[in-house]
């Protein structure tokens, strides 16, 4: 079996009036056949550049990627009839209508929307209501939606979804990964990116990413595993306040907000304890807050890591 | 202005265009010094109220005052005592940090002694005294948006609206953000925030959720998520919210 | 380049805007070949503003001349001109003019006027009964000297120019803007068959409009059209590909809507106006800007329309310009479909 994506020391260097701007470096990734691999990573991390090395739209400075064992570089033009790809912004027709933009791009595939109705059915289905509407006209939710219909519709055997779900509300963003679930669960290989974090958990595995750089590649589960020391959520009523408290705490590591509670790692020491911190912030003058140790999540693990990095 | 009037006070606000209600009488209050919590899904109403509020467009009905001023008649006064950051833009990229700083702080009248001093500090306060000239475009997203922050409150305005001034940023520097903006507010400015991070919800000292152009809850976090049996805010907006007809058109 | 344009105008202008007449080539057909006639055309030579191109022999020759289209004038001294003069203190001398440019033309032959009363004076200054030589001034292919006819082909030259090129570069340029190119870039869609696909609406929109003009002017200001309006609308189609060519090279070097239509305009349409010979003669410009007008495809297809419309010639008469303006079209086609990119970077 054919692995459908492989990075081998990817890398894209741009010049910028006699500036060298390194986008993306040393990618090593490979995404398995029928995988939902998730990109994560913030504004600016690279992700974007990394999508259009892979659906062949940039050619890498350094190092080579492979679709399907066909070269980006090379067989460009062989990878574009099967691949489908959802750029960043909404890239459809504004003044052309739903239907409209789909037959384009089924013509565009040689297809026909008829020929491949039953693979977008599911999405379609809340499209097909507005399908005489102007495709500018549609909500952000919907807009998604249609970019991702048109993208099934030629049937492509990997997907590329560059920041799908940016800009678009918490509902929007959990109908959309259901989508892709059940995609996913009809064989499609997926290569999605985001920038929250929370979404990272849906994906089979991750690669991390910040300043061109992949931080750790691994499933959810392994890279919450991977954290390597006990993380504890500290809740009460005035996070603020709480959150200068800890920081003036000796034993106390990295303390970030998160919500309505503080995520807290102390310092390896045999003194240390999370007693100690509870007796501590009374002495603060904190009481009534509510200690509890919790399982890492992508963004502990995440900011874990770039603080490594800066370090 | 009296310090213990609210700083908003809108009441059955509403804003048509044509036949479409996008906002429908909307009515709450903001104190002042508050961090305040505007939420909603896209197309539910939340840009339209934002720019009634900042005094870029006039309501169809209902009344509203913004630091006192009226939103009908005193669009001016308002915007001069206005802060108001955006994702999409907020400062020129291609001038300088300094140049930027420069040119709104003469835009908001700060006069040019004054103005320089607070350069210096502002620079100071956000680590960039060494980006002092480098062009914008060319610092990372998360700089920027504490920068355009920073910018929005230098002429000390009663309140700031921020609109979704998180997105993309890394999980780092987002919460570096928010302690600014919990800094701004304890400072005595109020802080006007729309954002899509369920989690920054939970900073807020109180939030409102739009849907299909009404206010559907707006209370603490803490009581939002007793009323709604919610774990957290991200549970209450997605209850709120999935009944929406105008996201699903 | 907002500096540089103006000043590039203001030195074009200044020197293009000049509806003096400088060495103007003219034809002679010299009936009398005698003393006088010599001087007079010796003082014609010596003139600034004519240059004999050539002597012609009979009046069949006269067309033929003015056909071509150097030749502004053809000037018919009769036979027994001395003798006429003489003896007869009277003679005739006819001016035969190409008024295609009704400005142009009577310019001509008010010079052509002076100078001949100015030899009068001077070869006979004492006048003992009313000498003259009568005028007799013919205005060819455009006889009640109708600004329109000059007008006409300029337009439609213009017109293809800008919904040709402004409008192809503005269509492709968009869907890099939008984000449309990006998606269509990662199909099967091949390079070839995108720029055709942009170009066609153009193509059709821009011969209707032809059609449009030619109605236009031909019934309502009594515009002639005396040459094969098939050829006219092939010639036109020709122009047409060259322009799209020209929309697609500028779509290439830029991202951005508003410089491909800033080039459009002001590196394009403004020379073309200018230098065309559309509303400064070409005879008129300093040796350097006629040689940048050869340049300009405009001034060729401007060259062939009004021929053809005004003058009513054929492809036997045309195929120079013909020629160079297929050689740009292919030449401008090979570039720009060379440097349409397949990526992004």
């Amino acid at each position: 079996m054919i692995t459908p994506v492989i990075c081998e020391g990817l890398g894209k260097v741009y010049q910028e009036k006699k500036k060298e701007i390194i986008a993306v470096q040393g990618i090593n990734l490979e995404v398995d056949q029928g995988e939902l691999f998730g990109l994560i990573g913030p504004d600016g991390a690279g992700k974007t550049t990394l999508f259009r090395m892979l659906t062949t739209l940039m050619i890498p400075t350094t190092g080579k990627a492979l679709i399907n064992d066909l070269n980006t570089v090379g067989d460009f033009r062989k990878i574009r009839q099967f691949i489908g790809y959802m750029p960043g912004r909404f890239s459809l027709y504004q003044d052309l209508t739903v239907k409209e933009n789909l037959h384009f791009f089924a013509t565009l595939f040689h297809t026909t929307i008829e020929a491949n109705y039953e693979q977008i059915k599911d999405i379609y289905i809340q499209l097909e209501p507005f399908q005489n509407r102007r495709a500018g006209k549609l909500s952000g939710g919907m807009k998604q939606k249609l970019a991702l219909c048109c993208t099934l519709v030629h049937q492509p055997s990997i997907l590329f979804l560059d920041e799908p779900t940016t800009g678009v509300d918490p509902v929007s963003r959990k109908e959309f990964w259901q989508m892709l679930k059940k995609l996913k669960k009809d064989g499609m290989t997926i290569i999605v990116s985001t920038p929250y974090m929370d979404e990272a958990s849906l994906c089979d595995r991750i690669a991390l990413i910040q300043d061109g750089k992949i931080l750790k590649i691994d499933s959810p589960s392994t890279v919450s595993n991977q954290f390597g020391r006990s993380l504890y959520a500290i809740e009460s009523d005035h996070s603020f306040h709480l959150l200068h408290a800890l920081r003036d705490i000796p034993m106390i590591d990295t303390c970030f907000s998160f919500g309505n509670a503080i995520h807290v790692t102390i310092k390896t020491g045999d003194q240390n304890s999370i007693e100690k911190v509870s007796i501590a912030l009374e002495q603060q003058g904190i009481s009534d807050v509510k200690i509890s140790e919790i399982t890492p999540g992508i963004e502990d693990v995440f900011m874990d890591l770039l603080q490594k990095q800066v370090a | 202005m009296n310090s213990t009037e609210p700083v908003i006070i809108a009441k059955d606000l509403t804003k048509k265009f044509g036949s479409f209600t996008a906002v429908d009488q909307i009515s709450f209050e903001v104190q002042r010094g508050e961090i305040f919590g505007f939420l909603g899904a896209n197309g539910a109403g939340k840009t339209t109220a934002m720019r009634m509020l900042s005094g870029l467009s006039i309501p169809t009905s209902g009344e509203a005052t913004v630091a006192g001023y009226d939103v009908y008649h005193q669009q001016n006064q308002i915007k001069a005592n206005i802060g108001y950051m955006s994702q999409k833009f907020s400062l020129y990229e291609d001038l300088t940090v300094r140049e930027n700083i420069w040119f709104y702080g003469g835009i908001y009248g700060i006069p040019k002694k004054e103005l320089k001093q607070k350069i210096d500090a502002l620079l100071h306060e956000l680590a960039m005294t060494e980006e002092a000239n480098t062009f914008v475009r060319a610092l990372p997203l998360g700089w920027r948006q504490k920068l355009a922050f920073s910018i929005a409150i230098i002429h000390q305005p009663g309140i700031v609206f921020l609109d979704e001034p998180t997105g993309g940023v890394d999980p780092i520097t987002r919460r570096q953000f928010w302690e600014m903006i919990y800094n701004t507010a304890k400072s005595g400015i109020t802080i006007f925030v729309t954002t899509h991070y369920m989690d920054e919800a939970e900073y807020c000292d109180r939030v409102s959720i739009m849907v299909d152009g009404r206010i559907e809850a707006l209370d603490k976090p803490s009581i939002l998520k007793k009323k709604y049996n919610a774990s957290s805010m991200d549970d209450v907006f997605v209850q709120l919210a999935r009944g929406a007809k105008r996201g699903n058109s | 380049m907002l500096f540089g344009m103006p000043i590039v105008w203001i030195i074009l202008f200044g020197f293009a805007l000049t509806t003096e007449v400088k060495e103007s080539k003219i034809a002679v057909l010299d009936h009398s070949k005698d003393e006088m006639t010599q001087q007079l055309l010796q003082q014609i030579e010596a003139s600034k503003y004519f240059m004999i191109d050539r002597l012609i022999d009979s009046p069949s020759e006269i067309e033929s001349a003015l056909e071509g289209r150097r030749i502004k004038m053809v000037m018919i001294l009769p036979k027994d001109f001395q003798y006429q003069l003489n003896h007869q203190n009277t003679t005739q001398i006819e001016l035969i003019t190409d008024a295609t440019d009704p400005n142009l033309a009577n310019t001509v032959v008010n010079y052509a006027n002076q100078i001949i009363r100015d030899f009068q004076e001077r070869n006979y200054p004492q006048q003992e009964l009313p000498m003259t030589i009568n005028i007799e001034s013919r205005m060819l292919y455009n006889p009640q000297l109708v600004g329109a006819y000059m007008f006409v082909p300029g337009v439609i030259a213009l017109i293809l120019m800008l919904i040709c090129t402004m409008m192809t570069s503005v269509a492709l340029v968009r869907e890099k803007e939008l984000g449309t190119m990006e998606v269509i870039l990662v199909s099967p869609l091949k390079k070839i068959m995108f720029i055709v696909s942009k170009a066609i609406p153009y193509l059709f929109l821009s011969l209707i409009i032809v059609a449009m003009i030619l109605s236009l002017s031909y019934f309502v200001l009594d515009v002639p059209i005396k040459g094969s309006l098939i050829f006219l609308f092939l010639e036109s189609a020709l122009f047409i590909f060259t322009c799209l060519s020209l929309g697609l090279l500028i779509s290439s070097v830029t991202n951005s809507q508003q410089v491909a239509m800033l080039i459009s305009l002001m590196a394009l349409m403004l020379p073309t106006i200018m230098l065309s010979g559309f509303m400064f003669p070409i005879e008129n410009m300093p040796r350097l800007l006629q040689v940048i007008s050869n340049v300009v495809p405009a001034r060729w297809f401007f060259t062939i329309i009004k021929s053809i419309m005004i003058k009513g010639m054929g492809i036997a008469d045309l195929l120079k310009e013909t020629a160079i303006l297929i050689g740009f079209t292919i030449v401008l086609m090979a570039i720009s479909i060379g440097k349409f990119k397949e990526r992004l970077a």
